[in-house]
Formats: C-alpha cells, structure tokens, sequence
C-alpha cells in the first residue's frame, strides 16, 4: 500500500508526463472499448433476429421488432447435450490431475534427491510440446482399446450409450496431458511453503506420508482452488483430443465445444445470432468462474500461463 | 549429505552410531540407507504420475517417430516393418508444407512480438494510480478466460464482409470493405490480429507483477538524477523484465503453435481458407481427413522439432538461473 501513496506524488514529478493525465485516461478507455467490443458485438447479436442481424449496426442494441430471445433457446436446445458430457468429462478430468499433480509435486519438491531436476525436466516438457506429435498414436491406441466393451454393462441405463465410452477416453486423456501443468503449479507453491514448518515435523520423526497429509495438503488449500479454476477451465475448453476422439457433433457423446464450431451454419451462410448466443452458452460455465475468482484465475495464469 | 532432506530420522542415528562394526552391519546399513533414501520415500508419490504422463506424452512422441518412418495409410495397420525417411522428404518438398511452415512462422513472431510490446504499453499505463484498476485489469484479461473455440465465434462474426463490426469501421473511414476471411492476403494478419487481442491481457499480467515487484526507489533516484520518463523505463526499468518476457514469450509462442483450435473452430473445416494454413492444421487434415497417418507423423515431428527449438534453450536459461 506503501507503493500507491507515493505513486501519485512520483507521477507528478515525472518529467514529461504533467499533462497527460487524461491522456492516460484517454488511452485506458480506448484499449477497454478494444477488449470489450467483439464481446459486446456478440452478446447484442446474440439477441437479434435474423432480420435484426442484417439490418441493424452489428453493435447496437436489438430494439423493438428485432428483439428475440428465440436464439438462446435454438442455441441451448443444440448445446444442451453437449454442456452435459462436457461437465461428465471436465469435473473428474479435473480432480485427476489435482490428484496426481499435488502428490508429484509434493514428491518432487519436498523430499530431495538429486534426479528430480531431471524427472522435472519431462513433466515440463509434457507441458509444452504441441499435442499434434502425439495425435497419430492417439488415435491409433484408442482404437485399440476396448473401451466399448468393457462399459458394455452400463449400457442397460437409458442414457449411456457405446459412444459414451468416448468420454472415458476424453477424461483418461485430458487427465494425462493436464498432469504436466498442474505438477508445475503445485511445484511452485510448494517451494514457498515455510521450510521451518517442514523441517520442524521432520525432527518429530513424522512420515513422508504424514507429512503431505497433515501439512502440506492442509495448507494447499489457496493454491487447490487456483489450479481447479486453471484446469477446469482448461479441459472445458480443450478442443483438439475431442476433435480426435469423439470427432462428429453429431456424436451422443459431443462436448460442448465440438457442436459449437458448427453451430448454425447451413448452405445459405451462418446464423450469427444463434452461433453468438451458443458461444456465449458455451463460455457461460468458464466466465462465471472467471467473474467469481479473477483473482486465482490470474494466478493460475502468471505460473501456468 | 544430502542437504535438507528427510533422512536425519532417529534410525539413521543409531545406525551411525553402531557403524564400526564389521561388513555385514555395513552392508545391512547400506540397504538400511537405500531403501530408506529418499528416492525410494519420494517414489509414490511421483511415480504413478509420471508413468501416466510418460506413457501418453513420451509413448505418444514414440510411436509417432515410428509411424512417421511406415509408409502407413487409409484403415488397416501399419507396417513397422520397412522403415524409411521418404515422408520426410516428401513432406519438406512438398510446397504445402513450406507455405504452412512460412505461416507458422510469421504467426508465431509477429503474434509474439506483437503481443509483449502491447502488454508491456498496458503494463505500464496500468502501474499507476488509476481508478478502477481492478476492474479495467479484469476487462483487459477477460478475453484470455474465453477459449478459442469461443472468440473464434466473434472474430468471425467481427470479420464479416457485409455486417461485420471491422468491415462498417473501415467503410466508415473510408477505407472500403476488405475480404478479410477470402483474400489470402490478409486472412493471416486477421487471425493474428484476433490471436493479439486474446493474448495481451495475458502477457500485460505477466508485466503488471514483475513491474511491482521492482522497488519503488529505483523510480524516485532514476528521477532525480533528471532522466526523461521513457528513459528511465528504457534504460533502468525493462532491463529488468527480462525474465518476464522470456516466459511469456515462451508461452505465447507454445500458444500460437497450438493456433489450431482458432482456425478449425473458426472455419468450421480441416482446411483453413488460402494463406492461413499453419503446420498444426496441416497436420491434422493430412490425418484425419485423408487418412495419411505417416505422412501426417512426419508432418507432427517437424512442428514438435519447432516447439523443442524454443523449450529446450528456455529450460536450459530457467535451469541456469536455478529457478527449476
């Protein structure tokens, strides 16, 4: 707090920039029309009818006659589907690489011997190479499991179907490639946690085990809720290993981001207000969190990126 | 000695204790010591990560090599047994490939360098005393919460030749409507374009905390001895972001060659319209549209050879500064 006080003083003092308050104003306002106008071009299409849509100016408000809400509900009866598998897969893709990301952490952090820059040094790696170099095996190893098979029992409830089975790959996958990540993450706040805290438990002759459960996990709590929000997010959004697995919109098994990319498009062009309105439903999920926890959103970011 | 790890338990002790006796107490200490280390103590808890991790990203890049050497096609299986490099050939002669690999690569520097210089400017102009911060920090990384399958959905819409919002604006300046999603020449500038107000939230964020993190008086002494604004930021003030933006160049860099996403969901097909197909979605159409798995394993190696280019130095900077 100590860092604004001063600013406003120091700001004064800066040769040059005397006059440029509203300048500075000037600019901040320019850049947040810059960040906020597809997105309000997008929400006020997303309420026009298609009339609307051609005749009005793209960012204007839908008055009078060219007011529908009928968009949202072509857009959520198409998506509806799509929003249940995406949260099938998402929430226990999630809790897998909370799981194993914390604990490699924890096993790559706290306790020392010497290979771990090494192993380090491959989950980093997972991170970052473009999934494309995996894609082929990808497909290939799917093919070869039978998935369908061995859920075949659960298909005598009336809402699983073969296809479904796809999910399972979806979750094991995105759960696979999320570890990396979240591993760092976790890496990161674990080296910060207090050392003494550590050593202290240590002398008590207390277990690596009991160590993690009694200490560490307790205190991760702040940075759980950073890196659900990251990797919620994340795999909610993930398009690529859907577009592998699952591949048509058509599928019983679709996520929400599949059906979306050709939402409302037909021979004669593409219907913008619904494709708007189902972008919006399909954010809809990511953005409350994103309004809600902005903050550890944020924080993901700066160590996640 | 291993420095502060978990091994200084009471066993240890007595053990050290007892330790002058003769080979056999030795070697059972030495087991004792092994079994106790804490490799050994570590290993359940990263492990079973690892393997799962290892055998996705690691038996993936693998078995993609090895694909990329068959001459494996359609839908039967392939034939591991004659193995050549003629896809590699085939793929960098082929001048899809080159013009792919020339997209990529203006996507990546231009989106990159683009997107630093952006973030830094909002960086700066943010680091101030302003109303609202919060909230116009939160509108500036909005985007960056939305998925590309998401805000390829606006750009598209943006991008529209008759009713999109770009296309009005420049009619209205008169500049006249552009083709931005038909004409070759500009279908790359747009996506890039899109790609930047995505990401310069993002890279202003990574700014925004290492500019606090600087001590204030380093401000208050560079004014005093009477250097100009800009100057201060230039000579004392970037200098010392560097970190900062080498991971956000990596990051961003990872990101646009991972443009895939934008461009199918934007398109809505495996091929991209002319002038913006990137190595990603070349890669993926050669695949999964026509079936041309080594060709497309071949194709894959090459973009993970790019993306190693740009890890491999960044561990190796993040390694020397000991911040692994």
């Amino acid at each position: 707090m100590s860092r604004g006080t001063t600013d406003r003083t120091l700001f004064d003092r800066l040769p040059g920039f005397d006059l440029s308050r509203a300048l500075l104003y000037l600019l901040i306002l320019f850049f947040v029309a810059f960040f906020l106008v597809p997105l309000e071009t997008g929400l006020m299409t997303a309420f026009k009818t298609t009339q609307g849509v051609t005749n009005t100016l793209p960012f204007f408000p839908p008055l009078g006659e060219a007011f529908t809400f009928q968009k949202w509900v072509d857009a959520f009866d198409m998506l509806g589907r799509g929003l249940v598998n995406s949260m099938v897969l998402t929430v226990p893709a999630t809790l897998l690489c909370l799981l194993f990301g914390s604990t490699a952490a924890y096993g790559l952090t706290l306790i020392n011997w010497r290979g771990q820059i090494f192993v380090l040094v491959l989950f980093l790696i997972g991170i970052f190479i473009p999934y494309q170099a995996v894609l082929v095996p990808l497909s290939r190893f799917w093919s070869m499991v039978p998935l369908e098979e061995w859920l075949s029992p659960l298909y005598v409830l009336s809402f699983v179907q073969p296809e479904h089975a796809q999910l399972v790959e979806l979750i094991i996958t995105d759960a696979a490639y999320g570890i990396p990540i979240c591993t760092l993450l976790f890496r990161g706040y674990y080296l910060s946690l207090p050392g003494d805290l550590i050593e202290a438990a240590k002398l008590d002759g207390a277990s690596v085990t009991s160590i993690y459960r009694r200490i560490v996990l307790p205190l991760s709590t702040p940075m759980i809720g950073v890196v659900f929000i990251y990797q919620f997010t994340q795999i909610w959004n993930e398009f690529l290993f859907t577009l592998t697995i699952v591949g048509s919109a058509d599928s019983p098994a679709a996520p929400v981001t599949l059906i979306l990319s050709g939402l409302g498009s037909s021979l004669s062009g593409v219907d913008f207000g619904m494709r708007m309105a189902g972008a919006f439903i399909a954010a809809l999920p990511t953005l409350v969190i994103y309004v809600l926890f902005a903050e550890q959103f944020a924080e993901g970011l700066e160590t996640g990126g | 000695m291993r420095i502060p790890g978990l091994s200084g338990s009471r066993s240890d002790d007595d053990d050290a204790v007892r330790t002058d006796g003769g080979v056999r107490t030795n070697r059972v200490s030495r087991l004792r010591s092994i079994s106790e280390s804490d490799f050994v103590r570590s290993m359940p808890y990263w492990f079973v990560p690892f393997v799962i991790m290892g055998f996705f990203v690691y038996g993936g890049i693998g078995w993609n090599l090895l694909v990329s050497l068959t001459d494996y096609t359609g839908f039967g299986s392939a034939d591991y047994g004659d193995l050549d490099f003629e896809m590699y050939v085939q793929a960098l002669s082929s001048p899809d490939v080159i013009a792919a690999s020339r997209n990529t690569f203006v996507l990546l520097v231009v989106f990159t360098a683009v997107c630093l210089v952006l973030g830094l400017a909002l960086a700066i102009v943010l680091d101030r005393q302003i109303r609202f911060k919060e909230q116009i920090q939160t509108i500036y990384l909005l985007p960056m919460a939305l998925s590309f399958v998401v805000t390829a959905q606006f750009w598209l819409w943006m991008y529209n030749y008759n009713s999109g919002v770009i296309n009005i604006i420049l009619d209205a300046v008169g500049i006249g409507r552009i083709q931005f999603i038909g004409d070759p020449r500009f279908v790359l500038g747009a996506v890039i374009f899109a790609l930047i107000w995505q990401f310069s939230g993002y890279t202003m964020i990574v700014y925004l905390s290492g500019l606090q993190s600087i001590p204030q008086d380093q401000f208050e002494a560079a004014a005093t001895d009477g250097a100009s604004t800009v100057k201060i930021y230039w000579r004392v003030i970037i200098p010392q972001l560097k970190s900062a933006s080498v991971s956000a160049a990596v990051v961003l860099m990872i990101f646009a060659l991972k443009a895939f996403t934008f461009l199918y969901s934007m398109f809505g097909t495996y091929r991209p319209p002319n002038g913006s197909d990137i190595l990603a979605t070349l890669m993926v159409r050669q695949a999964f549209k026509f079936q041309e798995w080594s060709y497309a394993a071949a194709v894959a190696t090459l973009l993970l050879l790019m993306a190693l280019v740009v890890i491999g130095p960044y561990l190796y900077y993040q390694y020397q500064r000991g911040s692994l």
